[in-house]
């Protein structure tokens, strides 16, 4: 579903990105786990389409979009969650969540009817709402609401954006245990028709979701394969998984 | 939740500032004071032209400080049309909304590719260019300007030679321009534009062209200030580039600040103040000087009183007008 082809990226001096080869299948989640600048979200914002790469390709359902825009990839059917919260923090979370839903429906430009009487818009607005359980907040404004509630959010965007691909940007960061543990539990459901590139730091959450699992350091995959091969990886226990 | 009375502040003076613009014919007729019927018409006119630069600024979080240009241009397009003899309204109409909407179209393409500080000079430099290029038409007054000697005629119903008649339609378009922004602004359209101010990176991601929109509300907001334009125009019966001169694009963004950027009503709060304001200060401190206290105040001194009044509105009602009128009291 997802081909990313011996991509590169560098700043200044130093390979962010470095001849990354990935491949994601359909219906599956592949999580990507390095250590802190292993260039984990510079080879998300690459896919999204926030960076362009230096070199390489990367090829969604078959079509190069290397060089399409973060929306027109966006409209293709690849959502992505934020690393750092970014939502709309003066809306609420009803009307955060609806504008994923209207970008799905088509254009908008649509300039009379009052889009918070739109049931087209509502009724999926809280159904994805309700899938991350923020269903009873749905009112607050963004400001307002816990960290933990915000991380809840940005899973509600991009599900209600109806994805192909959803890429997650360590969904779980700055979240204590209990709601890790439920956040997990959400994926989980959502696994069973999506799917999900994943960063992650929390290592129990991506030994119980991931499918597949490929290691970045310093810019490279240093591994790809099955729970159990990336355990018992030496230069993956080495690199990392040794020191936590 | 069935009455349709305002509840709120903010909600009566609103009302209240309607009914006051609504009456104001029949006020000036019993006391006679016609100068007033001039002031409120003004009002109305930057009012409507306010209204449309809230759509950038309040709403889409784009500032213009070149937007006294479509006022020019607006009323340009009863002069020039004027000064050939054609005195046509709906063709005036049709100029301001093509001359503006392409106007927009094209300063917009190229300013909507800027951001924050970028924006502003950009916008300020398109309308100098405008400015200069009006200046530099001899054949239309140069900077001396142009009379218009008779009113756009829009047909036998409207004879907008009467000042009345002017006063009510120029009410009629504030009333249709704020209705227009209410419904502008809670459609999905609006939606777009509020987001692309809150966080235009989540927008994109979310899979919208944020700049499309964006152009779209700026070419929408041109063509309601031209309008506004073409109504100065007729107004004043005399048009000169100093119309769109930035300083007058600054007064326009003083406006929406004072009333309340992003507030539907704001802009025509702001612009009531703003004027009322310019009118009342001169005369109050003739009044003070013929009460013979001894020291004369130099007149100048309302320019003064002026500055500092806007500014501690502005820094003590956070969100202008309607900041101190919705301001919850401290327990």
């Amino acid at each position: 579903m997802l081909d990313i082809l011996n991509l590169e990226k560098q700043f200044g001096g130093i390979k962010a990105v470095d001849n990354v080869n990935l491949h994601v299948k359909e219906h599956e989640i592949h999580a990507i786990i390095g250590p802190n600048g292993a260039g984990k979200t510079t080879l998300i914002s690459q896919v999204a389409g926030e960076l362009m790469p230096d070199a390489g390709q990367i090829r969604f359902m078959g079509r190069d979009i290397t060089f399409m825009r973060p929306a027109q990839r966006a409209r293709k059917g690849l959502a992505r969650s934020f690393q750092i919260t970014s939502v709309m923090l003066p809306m609420t979370l009803l009307e955060n969540v609806s504008m994923a839903v209207q970008s799905r429906k088509g254009h908008s430009f649509r300039f009379w009817h009052a889009a918070a009487n739109d049931r087209e818009l509502i009724d999926e607005a809280v159904m994805a709402l309700d899938a991350v359980g923020l269903s009873n907040r749905a009112n607050r404004v963004a400001k307002e609401v816990s960290h933990g509630e915000h991380r809840q959010l940005e899973i509600a965007m991009a599900i209600a954006m109806e994805p192909r691909l959803l890429l997650l940007d360590e969904p779980m960061a700055g979240m204590g245990q209990e709601e890790s543990m439920e956040l997990v539990a959400v994926l989980n459901e959502i696994k069973k028709h999506k799917t999900i590139l994943l960063i992650e730091h929390d290592m129990d959450a991506v030994f119980s979701l991931a499918d597949q699992i490929s290691v970045l350091v310093y810019g490279k995959i240093i591994a790809t394969g099955g729970k159990d091969e990336i355990r018992a990886n030496p230069e993956v226990q080495q690199a990392y998984l040794g020191e936590s | 939740m069935n009455s349709c009375l305002p509840r709120t502040l903010s909600g009566i003076v609103y009302t209240g500032v309607i009914v006051v613009l609504a009456l104001m014919p029949v006020f000036v007729q019993l006391s006679g004071q016609i100068f007033y019927l001039d002031i409120f018409s003004r009002i109305m006119i930057l009012a409507i032209a306010a209204l449309s630069l809230n759509l950038l600024i309040g709403y889409g979080g784009m500032i213009s400080l070149g937007h006294a240009a479509f006022l020019g241009i607006g009323a340009y397009c009863v002069g020039i049309p004027v000064y050939y003899e054609i005195y046509n309204g709906w063709i005036h109409l049709a100029l301001a909304i093509v001359a503006c909407g392409v106007f927009a179209l094209v300063t917009g393409a190229i300013s909507l590719r800027t951001k924050g500080v970028y924006f502003i000079m950009i916008t300020l430099a398109f309308a100098q260019m405008v400015y200069f290029t009006f200046v530099s038409l001899e054949e239309y007054g140069g900077d001396d300007g142009l009379v218009i000697e008779l009113r756009s005629e829009f047909g036998s119903w409207l004879d907008l030679e009467d000042n009345i008649a002017l006063y009510y339609t120029i009410f009629g378009v504030l009333l249709l321009s704020l209705f227009f922004v209410h419904r502008l602004v809670h459609a999905r359209f609006g939606r777009v534009i509020l987001g692309s101010k809150f966080n235009e990176r989540r927008m994109q991601s979310l899979g919208f062209e944020t700049y499309r929109y964006r152009l779209v509300c700026y070419v929408i907001s041109g063509i309601m200030c031209g309008i506004a334009g073409l109504f100065l125009g007729n107004f004043t019966s005399f048009i000169s580039p100093e119309m769109m001169d930035w300083t007058r694009s600054g007064e326009l963004i003083f406006m929406v600040i004072l009333g309340g950027t992003g507030v539907l009503f704001g802009p025509v709060v702001g612009a009531g103040v703003f004027i009322l304001l310019e009118v009342w200060l001169p005369q109050i401190i003739t009044f003070i000087n013929g009460l013979g206290l001894g020291a004369k105040l130099p007149h100048e001194l309302w320019h003064l009183i002026f500055g500092v009044t806007l500014i501690a509105v502005v820094l003590f009602g956070r969100g202008g007008i309607h900041g101190l009128l919705t301001r919850k009291k401290r327990p």
